[in-house]
């Protein structure tokens, strides 16, 4: 290690446009009458989303005691909920989250998210909602919104909707690597539009932030998203993404409120890391009643914001806009 | 190791969707064909190690169709590099000079010569006396057969360094 790396790896205008972005973006929401909540980074339980790490640690009581495995927080997105279920009304969070294993690039294991929540809006509305908010903080503009599906069939002429299992990874093997093997539908599909259709969304624009959200993703890639119809007849979920110069910036659903399929949902993503071989990591029991108790309506988004900035300042690296990255860390 | 060639990686790229499965797009150049290409992995997925090494090596002579090597390690070990392996760097070798000789499977692969040799001009017009500040240059051809540009006050018989990299005159070893 050079003795140069006790300096920062972003330059001192980044950081000031960071110090920046943050009171414009808690100026839009304070304004929108959401109120700022702090939730735990470490708990007991973690997401069981298949491709998400946790990083785990201990706690010791000191003097005595059984010492517990707790895991940091890899979004605010349970607690957050449970909050929503008690009455908090709309809410947001500006914080560190952490994914264990992300590093390169576009990634650091940890980062700065933005979530937050509206009552009463579905994912259409909510969309509204971002384009407001990132309009307040940057030059913003939306430059198209379009369904999953129709950005399939334009760049790879496939359903993604109703193509089968085979369909799918003989497109793989075509057209990314014949030697990729033993991948599931999602993701395929993950694999295929991150390769074919990201890298148009949101043309490269110094400045303008020319933004594309897309919705109505697979039934399969839910998440935490309400299922629904959409006008052809296909199952689909309530999620959308939003991309800008074919960076993925923001992740919203219309949020799932039925206990039952959340703890299903959880149930079986703890189930398909079992067979991968991953850790498993335990589910947020609260979180599955408090919507057992009741969650009003609600959509919800997560939006990076070292990638805001990174795509504000035209930088493809996150070391560029964090005082440490996780090398100097 | 990559569909049974020894292959660098020049380029690697994680891709990780927010809630996908994590891949890396990893350029490869083949060192035998010389050949650039992509390939997608799953994140995690391990390859095959090419059984590749680069070693300090002596180079002794040609016989025409082989250019000689001899290991520095002291275990006197020779290795016969062919018209290929040697390639580009053919105009920077020098009896007694020493080389970074990459072996693949035991034999070499390819040859790279330092960043900076010392050669002597074998051949070069005479300059005219005086002329050191004008900065004109001329063909001189070296002790190797290569020929580079060097300035005007350069005569046959001096030591010359060489970089290698852009095949340019840096300046006299006194």
């Amino acid at each position: 290690m050079t003795t140069e790396t006790w300096r920062p790896s972003a330059s001192m205008m980044a950081l000031r446009e960071r110090a920046l972005l943050l009171r414009k973006v808690r100026a839009y929401l304070d304004v929108q009458g959401i109120m700022e909540v702090e939730t735990p980074m470490l708990s007991r339980s973690a997401t069981v989303d298949v491709y998400i790490d946790s990083f785990a640690t201990e706690f010791s009581p000191i003097g005595h005691g059984t010492s517990q495995l707790c895991y940091l927080h890899t979004s605010p997105e349970f607690a957050m909920k449970r909050l929503l279920s008690a009455g908090s009304g709309d809410i947001y969070s500006l914080g560190r989250v952490f994914r264990n294993g992300e590093a390169g690039g576009r990634h650091n294991p940890e980062f700065t998210m933005l979530e937050w929540y509206r009552i009463g809006m579905d994912d259409r509305r909510l969309m509204d909602d971002i384009a407001g908010l990132l309009s307040s903080v940057c030059n913003f503009k939306e430059v198209r919104r379009c369904s999953y599906g129709e950005l399939f069939k334009e760049y790879l002429g496939l359903n993604p909707y109703t193509a089968n299992d085979e369909e799918l990874s003989q497109v793989v093997s075509d057209r990314v690597d014949a030697k990729l093997q033993g991948l599931e539908r999602s993701d395929c599909l993950d694999l295929l539009f991150s390769k074919f259709v990201e890298p148009n969304l949101g043309s490269p624009n110094a400045d303008v932030l020319e933004g594309v959200f897309v919705y109505d993703y697979p039934a399969t890639m839910s998440a935490l998203a309400k299922l629904s119809t959409n006008r052809d007849g296909h199952q689909v979920a309530s999620r959308f993404e939003l991309f800008v110069n074919g960076v993925e910036l923001a992740n919203g659903y219309h949020e799932l409120l039925d206990a039952e399929e959340q703890k299903k949902r959880f149930e079986e993503e703890q189930q398909m890391r079992q067979e991968r071989g991953y850790d498993i990591y335990p589910y947020d029991k609260n979180m599955v009643n408090a919507l057992a108790h009741g969650m009003p309506d609600c959509a919800g988004v997560a939006m990076g914001i070292d990638r805001l900035l990174m795509l504000m300042l035209g930088t493809g690296n996150i070391a560029d806009v964090l005082a440490f990255d996780f090398g100097r860390a | 190791m990559l569909e049974g060639d020894p292959c660098s990686i020049i380029e690697n790229e994680f891709v990780k969707p927010g809630k996908g499965q994590a891949f890396n797009r990893v350029k490869f150049r083949n060192l035998m064909s010389g050949r650039v290409w992509e390939r997608t992995f799953k994140s995690g997925e391990s390859l095959e190690a090419a059984d590749v090494m680069d070693l300090d090596m002596e180079y002794l002579y040609t016989d025409g169709e082989f250019w000689h090597f001899m290991m520095t390690d002291g275990s006197y070990e020779q290795h016969a590099a062919s018209k290929e392996a040697v390639g580009d760097t053919i105009d920077w070798l020098k009896e007694q000079g020493v080389y970074s000789v990459t072996l693949y499977n035991g034999s070499p692969l390819s040859v790279s010569a330092p960043n900076f040799v010392e050669l002597q001009v074998v051949e070069t017009d005479p300059g005219l006396k005086g002329d050191t500040a004008q900065g004109g240059s001329k063909p001189a051809k070296l002790s190797t057969g290569a020929t580079v540009k060097v300035p005007l006050f350069i005569v046959e018989g001096e030591v010359l360094k060489i970089d290698t990299r852009t095949g340019e005159y840096v300046g006299r070893v006194k």
